[in-house]
């Protein structure tokens, strides 16, 4: 229990994807100028990271890593090779069902999420988790945390932005930097906020 | 001639199509030190009060004085006492000779020690206003807005939370740094979100480890090193600061190892009750840094650790270790980057005050939080806002239906 405590810690503040990875951040950009949308956004990519990564996991152990296969009778054949491909195969397929689940029996969070929810398809955090998770060898239960509090600590750092910048709406910025750049130097900042937990080990 | 008189014949040159036209910036700084502006605003809706921004600014700035005092007294206090016990007898240089000159090298003589305490502040507090008010100038005659008086108080903000032997050209990059990007990027005070002098001290932290941190740092005295309080305390817990001969009432004094203007917790609470009083700092965000560190230290001293001396460190030591009152009076207090609704004011201190001691506790490669504790805090005071402003909103709707 306290491991999986730690776990969610590290991957929400400490190895925060977007500022400390600076990972999925094409989204993190441009859909961040309002709070309500940038939330939103959040909670779309918690659900499919909580969602992909587990599975992905199963993918893995079950399928594609050295030895996985011994069950069907070929325990010398090593897959892993064809790690990417199925993530990003299992990542697009998941998403799309959970649209149209979504679509069907929760029409008001579908109406939320809106354009979001197939964006996030090639959403690097979400690729980028399940790769974290295969490298460091995550079990199950460790995925299943780690893709939640990987999304949560995502979720914060878009959220914090659109605060940020809906404030900035207020600013006097400089010509050549007005729009994404002023964006950039926001984020170089906040990164750089979110150091004080670097060093942490848990 | 009269000053006002003075300024009025001078004023012509700078308007438009006058011969230093492109310094009215500069002559406006000057002038309103003097006089308050005589410009009104022509259209409804205007509210007069007798203190501009200007004053507020200033005010903050001489509530930093007992600060000042009692850290040139410290800075020179600890140089004399090393000195004596390497056995040197006099400083090395230009600082050597203006010593020699006016004062000596005895840690019992109040004079010589604030005499030896400003030979290494004043050079950087110089080249802070220098080179800081060099680019807030500049970047007011090319965007046409005024000099602004905030950065009287990012100068010495600044200075004060430098180690005493930092190298004065790290000072300037460091100001360089938390002005322009901190700050005038944004379009200039009041509308950054981070504390610029905060900015330019984490830049110099992250990029110069060597020279903001370890333990050779904090005496101004070649070859003598002694670890600040929060470094005893991270290494042996409270036993090891009191084994070296650091008491409760020492550190609440300020004759311990530190920044310039960060020792002193008694002197620092004389210049915040000053801004208390006078309602500049925000009481709610001050209470709330308070508290927060408060309950978290009990917290942590509950669990308690075998293995980690910081979870024991009860919270009068939090209290007067580090730069925690400074930064709960001068910087988390700063009215542009904190929380501006007065519940969020609550939350955003107890954001601070939980990071802070979370930081020194738990993360063993920063022994000093309170500057990341308050620029983690300024990244999450315009949401805490947000959410605060629509949950009034809210409110009101249901209060009207009802």
């Amino acid at each position: 229990m306290e491991q999986m405590i730690s776990l969610a810690v590290k991957a929400i503040f400490v190895e925060n994807m977007a500022l400390a990875f600076f990972l999925g951040m094409c989204t993190f950009l441009a859909i961040s100028k309002k709070v309500q949308t940038a939330f939103g956004l959040g909670v779309a990519v918690i659900v499919v990271l909580a969602i992909t990564t587990p599975v992905n996991n199963l993918i893995f152990n079950l399928l594609l890593r050295e030895g996985a296969l011994a069950w069907a009778g070929y325990p010398e054949v090593d897959l892993s090779f064809l790690g990417y491909i199925s993530y990003i195969g299992v990542i697009a397929a998941i998403v799309q069902i959970l649209e149209m689940f979504l679509d069907k029996f929760v029409p008001a969070l579908y109406n939320a999420l809106g354009v979001f929810l197939p964006l996030i398809t090639v959403n690097c955090a979400i690729m980028g988790a399940a790769l974290f998770m295969v490298e460091r060898d995550y079990t199950f239960g460790e995925s299943v945390v780690y893709g939640t509090s990987a999304g949560i600590g995502w979720a914060l750092a878009i959220t914090a932005l659109a605060g940020i910048r809906e404030k900035l709406k207020y600013s006097d910025v400089p010509e050549g930097l007005r729009g994404l750049g002023i964006t950039f130097i926001t984020v170089g900042l906040m990164s750089l906020g979110f150091m004080s937990f670097s060093g942490v080990s848990l | 001639m009269s000053l006002r008189g003075f300024f009025d014949s001078l004023e012509p040159h700078f308007h438009k199509g006058g011969k230093y036209e492109n310094w009215y910036a500069l002559y406006e700084a000057v002038d309103t030190i003097f006089y308050t502006p005589g410009a009104v605003t022509k259209t409804a809706s205007h509210v007069r009060d007798a203190v501009d921004l200007k004053r507020m600014m200033i005010l903050v700035w001489m509530c930093t004085f007992p600060a000042v005092f009692a850290g040139l007294y410290n800075v020179g206090f600890q140089a004399n006492s090393a000195m004596e016990v390497l056995g040197l007898t006099e400083a090395e240089g230009w600082r050597g000779a203006v010593i020699s000159a006016l004062a000596g090298y005895d840690a019992t003589s109040a004079w010589d020690n604030i005499l030896h305490g400003a030979m290494y502040w004043l050079p950087i507090y110089a080249t802070t206003f220098i080179v800081g008010g060099f680019w807030e100038v500049l970047f007011a005659m090319k965007r046409g807005h005024e000099v602004n008086e905030g950065f009287f108080v990012t100068s010495i903000l600044f200075s004060l939370i430098l180690p005493p032997t930092v190298p004065l050209w790290q000072v300037a990059l460091g100001i360089s740094f938390g002005v322009v990007i901190g700050k005038e990027v944004f379009g200039g005070t009041g509308k950054n979100f981070l504390n610029p002098a905060l900015t330019g001290r984490a830049f110099l932290f992250f990029a110069y480890p060597a020279q903001m941190s370890g333990d050779a740092i904090w005496t101004a005295v070649d070859g003598f090193s002694g670890a600040t309080p929060l470094g005893l305390a991270a290494a042996g817990g409270i036993e090891g600061v009191l084994a070296a001969n650091v008491t409760w009432m020492d550190a609440f004094l300020g004759s311990i190892q530190g920044s310039v203007g960060e020792t002193s917790t008694l002197a620092i609470m004389i210049g915040g009750a000053v801004l208390l009083f006078a309602r500049v700092a925000a009481w709610r965000i001050v209470a709330g840094v308070f508290l927060g560190m408060v309950a978290t230290t009990l917290l942590f001293n509950a669990i308690g650790s075998e293995t980690n001396p910081m979870f024991s460190v009860p919270f009068y030591w939090h209290l007067v270790m580090g730069g925690f009152a400074f930064g709960m009076f001068f910087m988390a207090t700063d009215p542009v980057s904190g929380s501006m609704t007065d519940k969020g004011k609550w939350v955003f201190g107890a954001l601070i005050g939980v990071m802070v001691v979370l930081i020194r506790v738990v993360n063993p490669a920063f022994p000093e939080g309170m500057m990341l504790a308050i620029l983690f805090a300024n990244l999450f005071a315009p949401l805490i806002d947000n959410f605060v402003v629509q949950a009034n909103i809210k409110r009101r709707i249901a209060r009207n239906v009802g």
